[in-house]
């Protein structure tokens, strides 16, 4: 069976042992429509064949994790009968070939694995890094991603609360795309994946399926971009948001009633997935008809039809005697619905179209018997060189300040966010531009804190410390907004990872992800891995993206915000003193066009302190800032600039200025608030004035607003 | 006292107004776009959001959602009617306001807060507010851009610094009798200082209080 001189299953993104093990499961020759099924369950996007064994080094367990990874998407325990769905997902791929679509659908998918869980969906955060913007090539894939992310958002009736925007030369051949969600539900309500039990009914809910989007997974998702990129475009789906809307609506209506005995949500690998998933995990075979399925397009061949990755697609399994009442909830709310399949005993997935039975083998097989690669890894030998000390650099602390704020990926991110609805739902007490979003639950105390962190320079030059200090950042971040660390997921963008240096890469960040989670006791609940990030040989810095979770209960009477610095407040740094390491720092990225050092390490048990610290001042302080990208004078110019003061600081000129050495923030207050630590925490200068002072040098507000404000916008004009 | 909350497949702030419309004692409720009868309601309101996806144009697919008759024999009864957002769009659609909503000056969506002046209080949306009172209330559109080719309408609220290219700078408009105005930012998104202001209850309050019994 070959195709333009290549075997079927390598067009497919199979390998040649791959297609035995088929063979060895079967017992035979794989029928067309099998040999799809299993090119798409076994990609790298779906069966994380080259990642799961490292994966299992994550900590999953916590009194509080109600569903942990391997679902749909991660639950946590709230308290009071309340559950928290999370879950971060990558669209790298499709959004380099088509920016707009790529970016809507990335939404449109990880708002279903939310709701699949039986929660609705409350908030978004979209993780997003590209070239730099002199090139019109790169300015065009971050408009269109940012209006891809905002015209699917905002008409899908979700909020995009935060999130992060990141511009470096290591991104221009391989944009990144992350986006994550929250939902939120009552424990009742929660749905699991499952085909459930013999008898029961495969009711398909949603937009009729078509030929977009097929082998997405396989062809797209699973495979690095070369000068043919182009030709990659039909295998991008294109994303409705108003019939998501409905099928949410709809889905929550058959969640409320108890109609479902399980749900899966289709995605990658479409209809394949969600046959043999729920069925798997069940241990249940199933037959499934497929021309029952609602086709958009006449002629369909069996093999499009369980690959395609048309969106707004759900998969119920239902009991028998629930399903007239689940066909009128569909009705009700405008959608689409077919009966396809049904629940049977024994672990056999059937599948017949136009009368013959075109697939059929064990429903587990497609996902437990998956390849698994243990591939070899080695430390890059080129990072020798890159931790050589750089000589020290020489500051120009006026100069270096407003070069900073000038960087797109530090000021300010208005552009992006303004065009996204952040305040649908009335619960955004913290939103876009601060350090850690905070959302309330109306009818409670609580509110849901999160934080989302990256940082590709950091990762490169110590995968493992970066990885770490991305935790505590994040951490830190939402214990200023008086929550408390709850659970990660995390976003794991690398690049091919046949290479040994990038595997390596890979489980040292693990290890950095899994020593920080560990050291503050929060499980990773979720994630997602995005090999292949790679265009012509180059592989992307390892950029891991972690979203942390946090519970704030009660939530701050009155919140710690930028725009409360007041003149004569005090101005305190807390945490531990900088050092003069200034690798992996926007300094040294914006200012001395360069990247090396070792990063310093993180520190446990000082983190922990610092995080306890600030999660109680943010009850008591008008304003509190991390010092991250940027170091010390960038964390208090964003204050001066949202509050419209200048400030003095009492800082000396030199590398430990722009450090971005970790666990530290910014306190400002009324003098005499609180008394705080002398340990951790030092006098640092005095809000007031229309200037930024600063080790003997000077930056007028006027000129650090316009400089910040105009970032992005200057050059978005060209 | 009750209020129809109208909602469109594809409305999304129906929940929000509802919830706006309560804390300030309304009784409010929601009806499901395919309603032919609204009268044990005393007064309606259009959420934001994308009715019918925006499908076509803004508005044009949602003038013929079978509510539509019955919101029209409110608007002729006297009785408030009020669009907010994509209700504001699919009230010019339906014809019961003047002018269309076209897309943002700049072209891309905006959400944030901005300014409004209030320059007319002779309608359901301002009048418990004093004139040129000022309000801070979030914007949150893309096709927010109102012109108005014709006759002269009355502008209930104006942009201090016109966001959108609205002509006149308009941000709420009026029929003649000032129970039918669309308003483009939200005033629920503005009923709680925690959420940045809570300018916008002056406008939900005059709604409330022009309610009469049907």
């Amino acid at each position: 069976m070959t195709i333009t001189g290549q075997p079927v299953h390598r067009r497919l993104g199979m390998t040649d042992d791959e297609y035995e093990s088929v063979i060895g499961i079967l017992g035979r020759e794989p029928l067309p429509a099998e040999l799809a099924m299993y090119s798409v369950m076994w990609s790298e996007h779906c069966s994380y064949k080259s990642s799961r064994s490292h994966l299992r080094r994550f900590p999953t367990q916590a009194p509080w994790v109600v569903v942990g990874p391997g679902e749909n998407a991660g639950v946590v325990d709230l308290g009071d009968g309340w559950l928290a769905a999370l879950r971060i997902e990558s669209h790298n791929h499709p959004s380099f070939v088509e920016p707009y679509q790529g970016a809507a659908t990335g939404v449109g998918g990880i708002l279903r694995d939310v709701f699949t869980m039986g929660a609705r969906p409350i908030a978004l955060w979209d993780q997003i890094r590209f070239g730099p913007l002199d090139d019109p090539k790169n300015r065009y894939l971050f408009g269109g991603v940012v209006a891809g992310i905002a015209g699917y958002g905002n008409a899908v009736g979700v909020p995009t609360v935060g999130g992060e925007v990141e511009f470096d030369p290591t991104y221009a051949g391989n944009p990144l795309v992350n986006v994550m969600c929250l939902g939120i539900l009552r424990e009742e309500q929660l749905v699991l994946g499952t085909a459930g039990e013999a008898g029961n009914i495969a009711v398909l809910l949603g937009k009729a399926t078509g030929r977009d989007g097929i082998g997405g997974a396989s062809v797209l998702a699973s495979a690095s971009f070369d000068d043919g990129s182009q030709d990659k475009r039909p295998s991008v789906q294109v994303g409705d948001p108003f019939e998501e809307k409905k099928l949410i609506e709809a889905c929550l209506e058959l969640f409320e009633g108890g109609l479902v005995a399980g749900i899966q949500d289709l995605g990658a690998a479409g209809l394949a997935c969600a046959i043999s998933e729920p069925s798997g995990r069940a241990g249940v075979g199933l037959d499934v008809d497929l021309d029952a399925v609602h086709v958009r397009e006449s002629g369909m061949t069996a093999p499009e039809i369980l690959m395609s990755e048309s969106q707004e697609r759900m998969m119920a399994f239902v009991r028998p005697e629930n399903v007239e009442a689940v066909l009128a909830v569909a009705k009700r709310w405008e959608i689409e619905s077919a009966v396809v399949g049904k629940v049977k005993a024994g672990g056999t997935l059937t599948v017949r179209h136009q009368g013959e039975i075109v697939a059929e083998m064990p429903a587990a097989s497609l996902a437990d018997d998956a390849p698994l690669y243990d591939r070899p890894f080695s430390r890059p030998e080129w990072l020798d060189s890159l931790w050589e000390t750089p000589d020290p650099p020489s500051i120009h602390p006026a100069e270096a300040l407003t070069r900073l704020l000038d960087d797109p990926g530090i000021g300010s991110s208005a552009w992006v966010h303004e065009q996204y609805d952040h305040m649908l739902f009335l619960n955004t007490l913290c939103g876009p531009g601060g350090d850690g979003s905070l959302l309330r639950i109306r009818g409670t105390t609580k509110g849901l804190a999160v934080s989302t962190d990256g940082n590709g320079g950091l990762c490169l030059l110590d995968p493992k410390r970066g990885a770490a200090r991305l935790v505590y950042e994040a951490a830190l971040n939402v214990a200023m907004t008086g929550a408390r660390p709850m659970a990660v997921v995390d976003n794991l963008n690398f690049g091919n990872p046949e290479k040994p240096e990038v595997m390596w890469q890979f489980r040292e960040t693990i290890e950095g992800i899994s020593e920080a989670c560990e050291a503050l006791g929060i499980p990773v609940v979720g994630g997602n891995v995005s090999f292949y990030n790679e265009t012509d040989g180059g592989d992307i810095h390892p950029t891991p993206v972690v979203g942390l979770l946090g519970l704030a209960d009660p939530v701050p009477g009155r919140l710690p915000g930028l725009g409360r610095a007041k003149e004569r407040m005090e101005i305190w740094e807390v945490g531990p003193e900088a050092t003069d390491n200034l690798a992996g720092s926007a300094f040294q990225r914006v200012v001395e066009g360069h990247l090396g050092g070792r990063p310093t390490a993180a520190e446990p048990e000082m983190a922990r302190e610092v995080i306890d610290l600030a999660g109680s001042l943010a009850h008591q302080v008008p304003v509190l800032h991390d010092v991250s990208s940027g170091g010390l004078p960038v964390a208090v110019a964003e204050i001066c600039i949202a509050s419209g003061v200048g400030a003095e600081l009492w800082v000396e000129s030199d590398a430990r200025l722009f450090s971005e050495d970790p666990h530290r923030f910014i306190l400002m207050m009324e003098p005499g608030t609180v008394s705080l630590p002398r340990a951790l925490a030092r006098r640092i200068g005095s809000v007031g004035g229309d200037r930024l002072s600063l080790a003997g040098a000077s930056v007028e507000l006027e000129v650090l607003i316009s400089t910040f404000r105009e970032a992005i916008p200057r050059r978005m004009r060209g | 006292m009750r209020t129809a909350v109208v909602v469109f497949p594809g409305t999304n702030c129906e929940h929000d107004v509802v919830h706006a419309l309560r804390s300030l004692g309304g009784e409010a409720d929601l009806v499901w776009h395919r309603e032919t009868d609204l009268s044990d309601f005393d007064g309606v309101i259009l959420p934001g959001g994308f009715a019918h996806g925006d499908y076509l144009r803004t508005g044009a697919i949602a003038r013929f959602s079978p509510v539509m008759a019955e919101v029209g024999r409110m608007a002729v009864s006297a009785a408030p009617v009020l669009g907010i957002c994509n209700g504001f769009q699919v009230l010019c659609e339906a014809g019961m306001l003047p002018g269309a909503l076209i897309a943002n000056r700049d072209l891309a969506f905006i959400c944030r807060f901005v300014e409004v002046e209030v320059t007319d209080t002779a309608t359901i949306l301002t009048r418990s507010a004093e004139l040129g009172q000022r309000i801070r209330i979030p914007l949150n559109s893309y096709e927010g851009n109102w012109v108005d080719p014709g006759a002269e309408a009355r502008v209930a609220l104006r942009y201090l610094d016109n966001p959108n290219g609205s002509q006149g700078s308009a941000a709420a408009v009026a029929n003649v009798d000032g129970n039918v105005v669309g308003v483009m930012p939200h005033p629920e998104r503005a009923s709680d200082e925690l959420l940045g202001s809570a300018d916008g209850i002056v406008l939900l309050e005059s709604f409330l209080e022009s309610l009469v019994p049907a």
